[in-house]
């Protein structure tokens, strides 16, 4: 049978955005590591607003949510979405808008922060004007994906698909709802909630964030990716359908266990725990679909870092997606809220799931989007290290810090009264704090060593001129 | 095809799945968040808890601009440690002016929401400038800007007054237009001392 479209796809858009992801991974894990030595040197500041931790901190979450990851995300969908719908993107230049309009947003939204325009709310803490850029942006994104979808030549919809969609879905809808607020400047507001409801719808966006953004979208990567890269179909589809339902499904409950022991109602609190520990069957079952359908292929790691990194990136999201569930049971959170521990939990999904599967996925398209061997795989090989080690001291240093601190805070005597100093607590985490910052830079050049060799494949090459393969009769479209 | 022929038909859909992902997801939210939008016990304020003052509102928003909130949080556990630590736990009531909240999530600090009345003015301004001076160790940054500029440069406070109570802060006419006269003369990190030194203090033990 021959080629039902002799159209080309668009991956020029695809090479941009994972340039500018790969730019921002650089750029927001230098501040991450800056912020870890500043809690060790506070004077690291010099005195300058702009690099005072509290500043910072926003601008290194933000920079990698929505600069690395949402650009990596945007890439992926656009690579994934033409090659599963069998035709090229729909719109091209709404898909251009999308990748230099998000660019735009960040840089400035990022300035913004250190400029001091800050709602505080976590992950959502770009002022009005940004919001409303996003949610136009977002729109966008929507119609490109979801267009490209509508004209597809082969019936079904892959389920990688399905989770990019509940990726650009839930989140318009989490983002509209929690940021909506009264202008009263040119850059700042007020919520529109106060006090207890705004914490509960905050949670409901911040959670929700992590799990619609950097779960279910990534995992959008993860079932388009894995399977290409193993040569494998996916184990269970059926598996994949029911997880994915599931995971939409109880996702949302789980935000109140952010609030534990909080000014909250008490009901909401146990709802969120409970939905949390469900949580933990879709996610497992994900994981375990995964893992089956590269059981057979595993020789493939041994020449194939990519696909190392794929893997290993499976391993640490069954790690954090059971390490959150147990958080989230009360006498759990009692020891672990407001510590360290929550921020070593974030990083072993940020580092070890977001960035592994990422680096996995750029190190799969580069080479296929130029044509061209990946420059070097020794020093992807030595990323993959370097990645690995990183990650696992940043957990175990944060993990160690963040148990003893909670548990040094809650510690009475006999006769009711506080074992330790808040100030003795503190001081004893500095070497913790060291560990972390050596485990930061240890995965920042890992991250640099990417960067070169996608450079370094990628240099002075344009997109292939990929087209759309023939569809089977059976699952096509007739159009 | 026993139960998964809904699922083809979704699987076969754009429509049919944007609208499917909607309407699974919004679920959970709408069952949690519903009651608690509506629960008026979250509105009411409780105790002496009063809407912040305009100097206390400028340093509220710097505060905010600083991210004070990223290390110190704003809310007392019901737990023997921390009431022993901090005070009396925090009650929801405390917090029906407080746009957005300020909870926060991470004690790199200690919680501050019974901070009000605990130092002196003098202490704070010492700790803001350089914390090192009174707390040997401690890694918080020092705030120098905030001696350098003016509370009034710090945002618009009539407009922010007035929007508070389209928001249904009960401010009075007179507040509002003395908001100005209120900031004269005082420099960004007094306006930031009397909102700590506000923190906490509407709670009473009689309740509302």
């Amino acid at each position: 049978m021959e080629a039902v479209s002799n159209k080309v796809y668009h991956d020029t858009v695809v090479i941009r955005l994972i340039q500018f992801s790969v730019i921002w991974a650089l750029l927001a894990m230098l501040g991450g590591v800056w912020l870890a030595a500043e809690l060790i040197w506070p004077g690291l500041d010099f005195g300058q607003y702009w690099l005072s931790f509290g500043r910072l901190r926003p601008l290194h979450t933000n920079g990698v949510i929505f600069g690395f990851g949402v650009s990596a995300l945007m890439a992926t969908a656009f690579y994934s979405v033409q090659r599963t719908s069998h035709v090229p993107l729909f719109l091209p230049r709404l898909a251009w808008f999308c990748c230099y309009a998000w660019q735009l947003v960040v840089l400035l939204g990022g300035l913004s922060l250190l400029a001091g325009y800050n709602t505080s709310k976590e992950y959502a803490e770009l002022e009005w004007p940004f919001d409303i850029a996003i949610a136009i942006v977002w729109v966008c994104f929507g119609v490109v994906f979801f267009g490209t979808i509508a004209m597809r030549r082969i019936r079904p919809i892959y389920i990688s698909n399905w989770f990019y969609g509940a990726l650009i879905i839930v989140i318009a809808m989490l983002h509209i709802v929690n940021s909506l607020a009264l202008p009263v400047g040119l850059i700042q507001s007020y919520s529109l909630f106060a006090g207890a409801q705004d914490a509960m719808v905050q949670w409901w966006y911040g959670h929700n964030a992590v799990g619609f953004l950097l779960t279910g979208g990534f995992l959008g990567m993860l079932y388009y990716f894995l399977p290409k890269h193993a040569g494998r179909p996916i184990w269970s589809y059926r598996l994949s359908v029911l997880a994915f339902w599931a995971f939409v499904y109880s996702y949302i409950w789980a935000g109140p266990h952010h609030l534990h022991y909080n000014s909250v109602p008490e009901w909401v609190q146990s709802l969120g725990m409970v939905m949390s520990v469900v949580l933990l069957a879709p996610s497992w079952a994900t994981m375990v679909n995964g893992i089956m359908t590269v059981s057979t292929a595993w020789e493939k790691l041994r020449t194939d870092p990519a696909l190392k990194f794929i893997v290993l990136s499976l391993a640490f999201y069954g790690l954090a997606t059971f390490e959150g569930p147990m958080m989230s049971i009360r006498s759990v959170n009692v020891v672990s809220h407001f510590t360290d521990w929550t921020i070593g939990h974030v990083h072993s999904g940020a580092l070890g799931w977001n960035a592994m599967i990422t680096y996995g996925t750029f190190y799969f398209m580069a080479p296929r989007l130029v044509g061209r061997e990946l420059y070097s795989s020794r020093l992807a090989n030595l990323h993959f290290w370097l990645a690995l080690a990183g990650t696992m001291l940043y957990i175990v240093a944060m993990w160690a810090a963040g148990v003893s601190q909670g548990l040094l805070w809650l510690s009475v005597d006999d006769i009711g009264e506080l074992s330790f100093d808040f100030k003795d607590i503190m001081a004893s985490m500095v070497p913790y704090y060291i560990l972390r910052l050596v485990a930061g830079l240890i995965f920042l050049a890992g991250t640099f060593l990417m960067a070169y060799n996608l450079y370094m494949t990628v240099r002075g090459r344009p997109a292939l001129r990929a087209v759309p393969p023939a569809v089977a009769p059976a699952f096509g479209v007739s159009r | 095809m026993n139960g998964m022929w809904l699922h083809r038909k979704i699987e076969e859909n754009t429509g049919l799945l944007i609208f499917g992902i909607l309407f699974v997801s919004a679920i959970g939210g709408l069952v949690q968040l519903l009651p608690i939008l509506e629960q008026e016990s979250l509105e009411t304020a409780a105790g002496n808890t009063r809407p912040y003052s305009a100097i206390e509102l400028t340093g509220r928003d710097i505060y905010i601009r600083e991210g004070c909130s990223v290390c110190h949080s704003q809310q007392i556990r019901p737990l023997i440690a921390e009431v022993e630590r901090y005070g009396p736990y925090s009650r929801a009531g405390e917090f029906v002016y407080d746009r957005p909240f300020l909870w926060g999530s991470k004690r790199t600090g200690p919680d501050l929401h019974r901070i009000g009345g605990k130092y002196s003015d003098d202490w704070h301004r010492i700790h803001l400038l350089d914390p090192r001076a009174v707390v040997p160790g401690s890694i918080m940054p020092a705030y120098p800007w905030l001696v350098r500029r003016e509370a009034s440069a710090s945002g618009d406070i009539t407009a922010k007054m007035a929007g508070l109570r389209r928001l249904g802060h009960p401010y009075t006419d007179a507040e509002i237009a003395g908001a100005e006269a209120d900031l004269e003369g005082l420099l960004e990190i007094d306006a930031l001392i009397a909102y700590l030194q506000s923190l906490g203090t509407g709670f009473t033990e009689e309740g509302p």
